[in-house]
């Protein structure tokens, strides 16, 4: 307190400046300490779902080891587990999921970064030497607008509800294209069985447009974060909007799409719900798009319900590689976002 | 597009480095600018000659950067954009429904107020400008000649594929003049090059220009009125017209730089050299 500047009251310039209270500082103090706390909490809590899902699986894991990865067989009753064709289901699924989306989702926040629609009726308007109201100018930006929280609510949707959709839209959709695939196409892996229903093409459709919003929205910052003055420098020496599009704007925001991909990723892998009504439940490992298949998620969500005391062990092992291979994906994702949110070097 | 590059090439070219010839590149003549209902400039004519030193100078949102702009059609890109007049490259009207503005911009280049390299290599900074034309030559032997004229060879020749973002400002900015001047474009427009620089590299610049302008038209803005006096073989005036309501600018004068500095005709124009301005 004795070191603090001594007040210059009665000065010349009359400062009504004053020290700190006791409780102006010590409040400083308590809340800094609380958010600490808080942060800290939901990190042990993390740590702590881990921990307890690691406790009831270590009876399957100390039986089973290896065995359970590598293992192809799920059966209750002979008490053979294998989760092999989850494994490959839950990152077959996910990266075809993931290609359609993330084509989609770039493809949108494109669309919006570049203001297409309005480009389009401005110089629509300007051939026809149409002078619009300010307010009837304004129309095309709130579309895009509307436009965008349209996407983000596709997040919305609850999990049910998109595999119902699947089940009595998607799947009829694509049924006939699927046949014609199998019948003239069917000697490439990829076309080699029927789709009897479920499978893994409606299942992976249904999954890229819930992560759809996930791709576009932080792809969309990621290309709206990108200097102007790089695009008016490609402008300057001659480049078309693709050209400009193309080898710089998408170039330069590619970190923050790279790393809007992967999250997409965490969250395809982990989902559940409508997977779980969609891809068919059937421990095949397939190439083929129409095959049923099973994930690790929909394994969990099936089989708990009528699960007994030694299977809930083993069925946590499976949700603890599924934790394990999500949190994975999750934290590079975020590592890349973090470097590409860095100001970069020279940027001015 | 193809077509209209053609035309915009055919057009007459007089032998570089004529110097005595006040041939005239780009005339420009804008009667009336609108951005959306905002009248940003109103009747500037100021021809470009071949080989020289162009200078616009004025206050701060008189217009100058407008009238640049227009030269390139890079006012295209701003919304509400409207313009009427003429502009004249080579004798062919660059607003003229069938001209692209893309081919526009691949022979007038441009430089900018703030250097804007992109977040690649040195070399592939310069070389994108011959990747656009499809240039089928010796891209490192372009490269290296345009990084030269930029006085930034020595510099850099062994860092050439190093990120273009590790360069100084000073730097940076030779480097997209590098890159503007690497397809050899008829005419260089300069939009304050130097304001975002220190004095040192300033004085680098405008060394640059007086080289460049043996091979190069150039039209620069600057606020800066030793350098107009300095660098420019015509200096043109502009000034904001506040009398109807807007801020509207205009050519209040047009003329040799000396003339226009030591015995200006209009009174603004004595005023903004002489600094008595409100």
């Amino acid at each position: 307190m004795s070191a603090n500047i001594p007040d210059q009251t009665g000065g010349p310039r009359e400062s009504i400046s004053r020290q700190p209270t006791f409780i102006e500082k010590h409040s400083n103090t308590v809340f800094g300490w609380a958010t600490y706390l808080f942060a800290w909490l939901t990190v042990l809590l993390v740590l702590y779902i881990v921990c307890v899902i690691g406790i009831q699986a270590a009876p399957a894991i100390r039986d089973y080891g290896w065995g359970f990865i590598t293992g192809t067989t799920w059966d209750v009753n002979a008490h053979q587990y294998g989760v092999l064709p989850e494994i490959w289901g839950t990152m077959y699924s996910s990266l075809l999921a993931l290609v359609i989306g993330a084509l989609f989702g770039v493809a949108v926040a494109i669309f919006l970064s570049e203001h297409f629609l309005s480009s389009f009726v401005f110089s629509v308007g300007k051939l026809f030497g149409v002078q619009f109201h300010p307010l009837w100018a304004k129309l095309p930006d709130n579309f895009e607008r509307i436009l965008k929280n349209l996407i983000e609510l596709l997040a919305a949707i609850p999990s049910v509800v998109y595999g119902l959709w699947g089940i009595f839209f998607v799947i009829p959709l694509i049924r006939p294209v699927c046949d014609w695939l199998n019948s003239n196409l069917g000697w490439i892996p990829i076309f080699n069985t029927t789709l009897s229903g479920p499978g893994m093409l409606p299942a992976s459709i249904v999954l890229a447009i819930m992560i759809l919003p996930t791709v576009s929205a932080i792809s969309l910052n990621a290309l709206l974060a990108v200097p102007p003055k790089l695009r008016e420098a490609s402008y300057g020496l001659g480049a078309t909007q693709w050209e400009t599009i193309l080898a710089i704007l998408v170039p330069t925001a590619s970190k923050g799409i790279f790393g809007a991909i992967i999250l997409a990723f965490g969250r395809a892998l982990g989902e559940t719900m409508a997977l779980a009504m969609l891809v068919g439940n059937a421990n095949v490992i397939s190439w083929s798009l129409f095959s049923p298949a099973n994930t690790l998620a929909a394994l969990l969500a099936n089989n708990f319900p009528e699960a007994g005391p030694k299977e809930v062990g083993v069925l946590m092992f499976a949700a603890l590689i599924l934790l394990g291979i999500t949190l994975f994906v999750n934290m590079v994702g975020a590592f890349i976002l973090q470097k590409a949110s860095e100001p970069q070097e020279g940027v001015r | 597009m193809a077509q209209t590059a053609k035309e915009l090439s055919s057009a007459p070219k007089a032998g570089n480095g004529n110097r005595n010839t006040n041939e005239v590149v780009i005339d420009c003549n804008i009667s009336e600018l609108y951005y959306g209902k905002f009248k940003a400039v109103r009747d500037t004519r100021i021809p470009i000659e071949r080989n020289k030193i162009t200078a616009f100078i004025g206050p701060s949102g008189c217009g100058k950067s407008t009238v640049l702009r227009c030269l390139n059609r890079m006012n295209d890109l701003v919304r509400g954009f409207r313009f009427e007049g003429h502009v004249h490259f080579q004798g062919k009207d660059i607003y003229h429904h069938s001209v692209d503005p893309v081919a526009v911009r691949r022979y007038i280049g441009m430089v900018f107020q703030q250097p804007n390299p992109f977040a690649m290599t040195i070399y592939r900074n310069v070389a994108f400008g011959l990747k656009l034309n499809g240039y089928e030559g010796n891209r490192e032997e372009r490269v290296e000649q345009a990084l030269r004229d930029a006085a930034l060879w020595d510099e850099v020749k062994d860092k050439l594929h190093t990120s273009a973002l590790s360069l100084s400002g000073g730097q940076q900015q030779r480097l997209c003049i590098a890159r503007a001047i690497a397809t050899r474009p008829e005419v260089l427009l300069m939009d304050e090059p130097c304001s975002a620089l220190d004095p040192i590299a300033t004085r680098r610049i405008e060394e640059l220009m007086l080289e460049l302008k043996d091979s190069y038209t150039i039209a620069i803005v600057t606020h800066n009125l030793q350098q107009a006096q300095r660098a420019a073989d015509k200096t043109g005036f502009l000034y904001v017209d506040t009398t109807q309501g807007g801020r509207t600018g205009y050519l209040v004068e047009y003329g040799v730089t000396k003339q226009v500095f030591e015995d200006p005709k209009e009174k603004h124009t004595q005023d903004y050299i002489h600094g008595r301005f409100s």
